[in-house]
């Protein structure tokens, strides 16, 4: 921290290289208790918000936020469109023009997105969805933020907590999407969604901490 | 006539749908098909609905009907995306896909409100195939 515009772009563009490196394994995923499609789903969003980056130099944070946001709707194909799409949208809403973001912009975006996730898709906690990841991540950030952590290390215990949720995920039944139609057969697999959105927070995590 | 906007994942569906619900109601009845993603995979897009939506809108409104899972989640979505002035006229029918855009075109046809397409095509999910 501070996050410029360009080193935000080069963020984003990290995430994408992660769902494509776990395009397979996000599809397997999803094939055991989905319409096995999240990982292309995700990857063909990404590579369209790559194409969308170089238009978007010199432009505030906020911006490159909301369209990545819309790129992400208008080409994902699955619920996760919608759902990350309103994610970045709402993000870019809570940074504003800003060009540099530090630590307070990050965990208001984060807030945003994941506030924006929950009423997007009406889950709740135990749904077994994004949402049993992304919560306790934003609870573990916060607290170390208000702990005076780096944004880079706050986000570190972020991660940890979403790796929990996401294998917390594996003991519940679906209630949300084509899974919840499997009912009890959806225990035992973990949650194609939350895994996706554990990997995006220990992308920016890796990123923020200069390791990616 | 309300307008009707048919969402599937799939582009065969919505378009059959949007077909068999033509075969019974007049050439001007605005309708229109949203289904599958942009490069043709099976999937819904809220930039396609909202398309869907502004091609039928009129002064009576539309009701979209739409299938599995993210097509809901897409359709509201498209409502967002869209101005004001045309998302106060959009209502989504919790009705069965087939069935209910069927209902729904034929009440619209008869010169239905808004409010009356859109129970039609809810009405339809207690239609009895099989007595
Ligand atoms: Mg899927």
């Amino acid at each position: 921290m501070p996050l410029t515009a360009q080193e935000l772009m080069d963020m984003i563009r990290a995430i994408g290289q992660t769902l494509e490196e776990n395009k397979a394994f996000l599809t397997e995923l999803d094939s055991a208790i989905g319409d096995a499609d999240h990982g292309i789903n995700m990857a063909k969003g990404f590579h369209a918000v790559e194409e969308k980056l170089p238009d978007l130099t010199g432009k505030d944070a906020g911006t490159i936020l909301k369209t990545v946001g819309m790129t992400l709707v208008s080409t994902v194909g699955g619920a996760a469109g919608p759902l990350y799409g309103t994610a970045f949208m709402r993000a870019g809403m809570a940074v504003g023009s800003k060009e540099v973001l530090d630590t307070r912009d990050l965990v208001r975006a984060l807030e945003a997105a994941i506030q924006g996730i929950k009423q997007r898709g009406k889950a709740e906690r135990g749904d077994k969805t994004m949402i049993d990841a992304l919560e306790p991540a934003y609870e573990a950030i916060e607290k170390e933020i208000a702990a005076g952590k780096e944004a880079g290390a706050a986000l570190a215990a972020g991660v940890a907590a979403a790796e929990a949720g996401v294998e917390y995920t594996k003991g519940i039944i679906a209630r949300k999407g084509r899974a919840s139609y499997l009912g009890e057969r959806s225990i035992g697999h973990q949650d194609p969604g939350a895994t996706s959105s554990y990997l995006i927070l220990k992308t920016m995590a890796e990123f923020l901490s200069g390791r990616k | 006539m309300v307008g009707i906007v048919i969402v599937s994942h799939s582009a065969e569906v919505a378009e059959g749908t949007k077909k068999l619900a033509q075969q019974m109601t007049p050439p001007e009845l605005p309708l229109a098909a949203a289904g599958g993603t942009r490069d043709g995979r099976l999937g819904t897009d809220a930039t396609l609905i909202q398309e869907a939506i502004q091609s039928v809108a009129g002064p009576d409104g539309v009701v979209v009907l739409a299938d599995l899972g993210s097509a809901v989640l897409s359709t509201e979505m498209a409502l967002e995306l869209l101005p004001a002035e045309v998302r106060e006229r959009v209502v989504l029918a919790d009705a069965p896909l087939v069935e209910g855009a069927v209902a729904a075109a034929v009440e619209s046809s008869l010169g239905k409100s808004l409010v009356e397409v859109k129970a039609a095509a809810e009405a339809a999910r207690n239609l009895s195939k099989v007595s």
